[in-house]
């Protein structure tokens, strides 16, 4: 269970954009830094990600998914992250209170000073693209059939067409076919590949796997599994070209055909998306317009390199660090402002310590019960006095005030709470 | 030893789920069969979810009939059985001065039909009712007793209900042929052997000519399936509030946009007659009238917010209507034919079949009265289904008093829909036992949001094959042929 209901920093999500974002929060100086994971494991989709191709950029390394996950993974327990694993995040109040689930922990909420959202992204499906046909099993997004393979070890198919050149999808027509599947083609709608160019290289030209530009797919075949797709050619505008239409024998088809930034919970929240890239909009310090909610990574548009996702990781880790650490001094300075003997309130209720170093606070307050001999108002901080005036009588139809001044500052500076006595004298 | 029934009903669709729990009320064994994995997988599984207030039908048909009695059946049904239904009425939306005399032809139908609560509003009207309507509306028909539900929820509840009265369920059974003794009907043949009863109850959809020919009734009698497709968008994105019917065409009813109690706009149906009745496919051709139809009421509609496409099949009929001088050719079957003994044969139940479907199961029990049966009610018989957790729909506060009380209502399993594995394993272990993807999909709503499936997929077949205690290469989509994986991934040698 938590240490805390209240933590500096609170990341959604553990890849690589949320991870960078614990790191950076730790180092920047939050103290109490939480990382909220839907899934077992930290590291996100990294963990599925077995090929190699990551820390290029960061560490002039070739890694598989998992161990650049592991090096982030091994920072963020080095530096005292919290995580709770397992776990979803239900709702995020614009100001930033999480409902958050989990089977293990229970339903809860946690609120926090800064949020960091990294949700991630979701693939495109079938029906976005609007692929006619039956809806039989074996259409699947190429990251669900990746998950399948990886940390299921489960053969989602035999005979697998690919729809879309994207980089998931590329790289499972190459993994399938380690598998000792059988990948018929790959089929790119644009006339030009979605995804990395060493991709290509790698996965489909190294194994003869066909690659074919200006293809989709007209039709599904199959009432309860996939049997064939229909391909056909298109034109410039993706009108089908007549004629050009061929009976693929499958039992798979492997969507490859982009994906979205996961924003959700930033909806409910109140972060405002920009339409051109589904994601929130955010400043340098990767703020998004809700102030303490930042936002890194596929969240915020999609990235080619998990290493990108990372660097705008760090900066949102800082960003949340450095508002949190303001928002925490301020309530530190904060302390409350008690009635105490005789006294039925005061107001403000709350006072600043710091305003006292340069200007007075008039406490206002009422009496409860009359007192019609002189009285001493005093203010303490429970065991020394800190200020005092008296007064001719005391009446609760009658306002009373006291003023702190600056020289009470160093006195008020060490209290965590005043409070106001009108006592006899 | 055979198994012997009073009544058998062939069919897992709202018809013959709701037929089996009035049949449940009474004394005598019930046995349902169907022959897919899963209840609803035929008509009911895909249709525009609407209980018609019953403008529509033709005067003096059985269908107008069952329409208005059935509708007011609902608040009944829907309160017993414990699913979500909406009476939020319907409009019928004329677009141009040209389309206002067919508001006048089915305001008069109405009457004719006896539906109460119809009003013809002016263009402005229905303007300020739903704002995102075509600025040339000119007036709408609107009718308040229409409603919505969830077709999958009402068939689930409704045969569970039944079971809970002591009726039998029994899932991939697969009607063959009956079992005749002279002119009588003493039992059916099926994929899983052989099942004796007093009555067999024809409510095959769009299999119910095959079911009656086999009975030897009416051998001119056939089904031609009509295709009609859909889109769904994400609610997130669009929220089209009420029910919008264009004017009635030859074609049917006509393209709609309109909401579900899940909170998805829909689109659709169109209305092309197939051959196959396997072939739900969705076309291109289909898309295509499909938006262009819905535009002609909401012009503001993009395609880039569709999340789902589907489509189902209407089992549409060739009966005459009864009713003398009524010259009508699609009228629904709902008879005792005098040809054999112990058979009560349904056809041709197309929409407004979901909303006419309690009223059809009370018109069998009474055809059953006529022909002698006694129906004495059941001392314990319990109309009450309670519904199970629905964590989507609480409030934060009521989702912590259930995760107090189970911790696996805390699991979240599809992240867009907020179902969870309490949920997933309370439908794996229900009267009626979820165990296909699907039929958990279309219990829980799992799946259904934006990501399609995305991400609850592998978790949902490893629930699945924990909970049943089998392999997950045997967990399927849709029943047997629809298996998810095919084998291991190769051993890496040591």
């Amino acid at each position: 269970m938590l240490k805390k209901d209240t933590y500096d920093v609170v990341i959604i999500g553990s890849g690589p954009g949320g991870l960078a974002a614990a790191v950076a929060a730790k180092k920047a100086g939050a103290e109490d830094v939480l990382v909220i994971e839907r899934d077992m494991e930290l590291g996100g989709i990294l963990l599925q990600c077995i090929h190699n191709g990551f820390g290029t950029e960061i560490f002039k390394e070739d890694l598989p998914g998992p161990s650049y996950a592991q090096r982030y993974i091994d920072e963020s327990i080095e530096l005292g992250v919290e995580t709770l694993l397992d776990t979803i995040v239900l709702e995020v109040t614009p100001g930033r209170k999480l409902f958050v689930s989990s089977k293990q922990h229970g339903f809860f909420e946690i609120n926090a000073r800064a949020l960091v959202l990294a949700m991630g992204c979701r693939e495109r499906t079938r029906a976005m693209i609007q692929i006619p046909g039956m809806r039989p099993a074996g259409v699947y997004t190429a990251g669900t059939a990746q998950r399948f393979v990886n940390i299921e070890g489960k053969m989602p198919g035999e005979k697998v067409v690919i729809l879309g050149s994207g980089d998931i999808g590329m790289i499972m027509a190459r993994r399938l076919t380690f598998e000792g599947a059988k990948v018929e083609r790959v089929l790119e709608i644009l006339p030009f590949l979605s995804g990395l160019n060493r991709n290509y290289v790698q996965c489909l030209q190294d194994f003869d796997i066909p690659l074919l530009f200006k293809h989709t797919v007209k039709f599904i075949h199959g009432k309860n599994r996939v049997e064939a797709v229909e391909t056909v050619a298109v034109d410039d505008k993706w009108n089908f070209i007549p004629g050009s239409e061929e009976i693929i024998p499958c039992d798979t088809l492997l969507l490859s055909v982009g994906l979205i930034p996961e924003n959700e919970l930033s909806r409910q929240a109140g972060v405002e998306l920009d339409p051109l890239t589904g994601g929130p909009y955010v400043d340098e310090s990767r703020q998004t317009n809700v102030p303490g909610i930042f936002a890194a990574g596929n969240v915020v548009h999609v990235y080619d390199l998990a290493d990108w996702v990372t660097l705008a990781g760090y900066e949102a880790g800082k960003g949340a660090a450095k508002f949190a650490m303001a928002l925490r001094a301020s309530e530190e300075a904060h302390i409350p402002v008690l009635a105490g003997n005789n006294v039925h309130h005061v107001v403000p209720q709350t006072i600043n310590k710091r305003s006292l170093e340069d200007e007075e606070i008039e406490l206002q307050f009422r009496v409860r019960t009359p007192v019609e001999d002189r009285v001493m108002i005093e203010v303490h901080d429970g065991k020394n006095q800190i200020a005092r005036k008296s007064a001719r009588y005391a009446r609760p139809g009658e306002m009373n005030t006291i003023t702190l001044k600056p020289k009470n500052f160093a006195d008020v500076e060490k209290a965590s709470s005043i409070t106001v006595d009108v006592n006899p004298r | 030893m055979q198994e012997k029934y009073d009544y058998i009903i062939i069919g897992g669709g709202v018809v013959g789920c709701i037929i089996a729990r009035t049949l449940s009320r009474y004394e005598g064994r019930v046995l349902l069969i169907e022959k897919e994995a899963d209840l609803c997988m035929g008509t009911t599984a895909a249709n525009t979810a609407i209980v018609h207030a019953g403008y529509d039908p033709l005067p003096n048909t059985l269908k107008a009939r069952m329409n208005v009695a059935g509708n007011a059946m609902w608040d009944t049904l829907a309160g017993e059985l414990n699913f979500a239904f909406e009476r939020r009425g319907d409009f019928v939306v004329a677009v141009g001065e040209e389309e206002l005399p067919a508001l006048d032809t089915l305001m008069l139908q109405a009457k004719k039909n006896g539906v109460p609560g119809c009003v013809i509003l002016p263009g402005p009207e229905v303007r300020r009712r739903e704002k995102n309507i075509t600025p040339d509306v000119s007036g709408a028909l609107w009718a308040s007793t229409g409603g919505i539900c969830d077709p999958f929820a009402v068939t689930v509840a409704a045969a569970e209900n039944a079971v809970m009265n002591g009726a039998e369920v029994k899932l991939n059974t697969e009607f063959k042929e009956f079992i005749m003794e002279g002119d009588r009907i003493i039992g059916i043949k099926t994929n899983r052997g052989d099942f004796l009863s007093r009555w067999v109850i024809n409510a095959a959809g769009l299999f119910s000519d095959f079911v009656m020919h086999q009975a030897g009734v009416r051998p001119e009698f056939k089904i031609r399936p009509r295709k009609g497709e859909y889109f769904v968008f994400d609610r997130a994105d669009v929220e089209i509030d009420n029910v919008l019917f264009p004017v009635p065409s030859d074609k049917g009813k006509g393209i709609l946009v309109t909401t579900t109690v899940h909170g998805n706009t829909i689109l659709g149906p169109n209305a092309e007659i197939i051959d196959d009745k396997e072939n739900s496919s969705t076309t291109i051709s289909g898309m295509e009238e499909i938006w262009a139809g819905a535009n002609k009421l909401i012009p503001s509609l993009t395609k880039k917010h569709v999340i789902a496409t589907f489509a189902g099949l209407r089992p549409m009929g060739n009966a005459p209507c009864k009713t003398p001088g009524v010259n009508y050719n699609a009228d629904y079957i709902i008879e005792i034919p005098e040809e054999v003994r112990g058979f009560v044969n349904l056809g041709g139940i197309e929409s407004p079949g979901l909303a006419s479907s309690p009223a059809i199961a009370k018109e069998v029990v009474d055809l059953l009265k006529d022909a002698g049966e006694e129906m004495k009610v059941k001392k314990d018989y319990d109309p009450i289904r309670p519904a199970r957790p629905r964590f989507r729909e609480m409030s934060q506060k009521d989702r912590k008093l259930l995760v107090d009380m189970d911790p696996r209502y805390g699991r979240v399993i599809c992240r867009c829909e907020n179902v969870t594995e309490g949920e997933i394993i309370a439908e794996i272990h229900a009267p009626i036992p979820a165990i296909t993807y699907d039929a958990i999909k279309r219990r829980t709503w799992l799946g259904t949001g934006r990501c399609q499936g995305g991400f609850d997929t592998p978790r949902v077949v490893e629930i699945l094959a924990r909970e049943l205690g089998v392999s997950p290469l045997k967990i399927t989509k849709r029943g047997e042929g629809s298996e998810f994986l095919f084998r291991p991934t190769k051993k890496v040698e040591n």
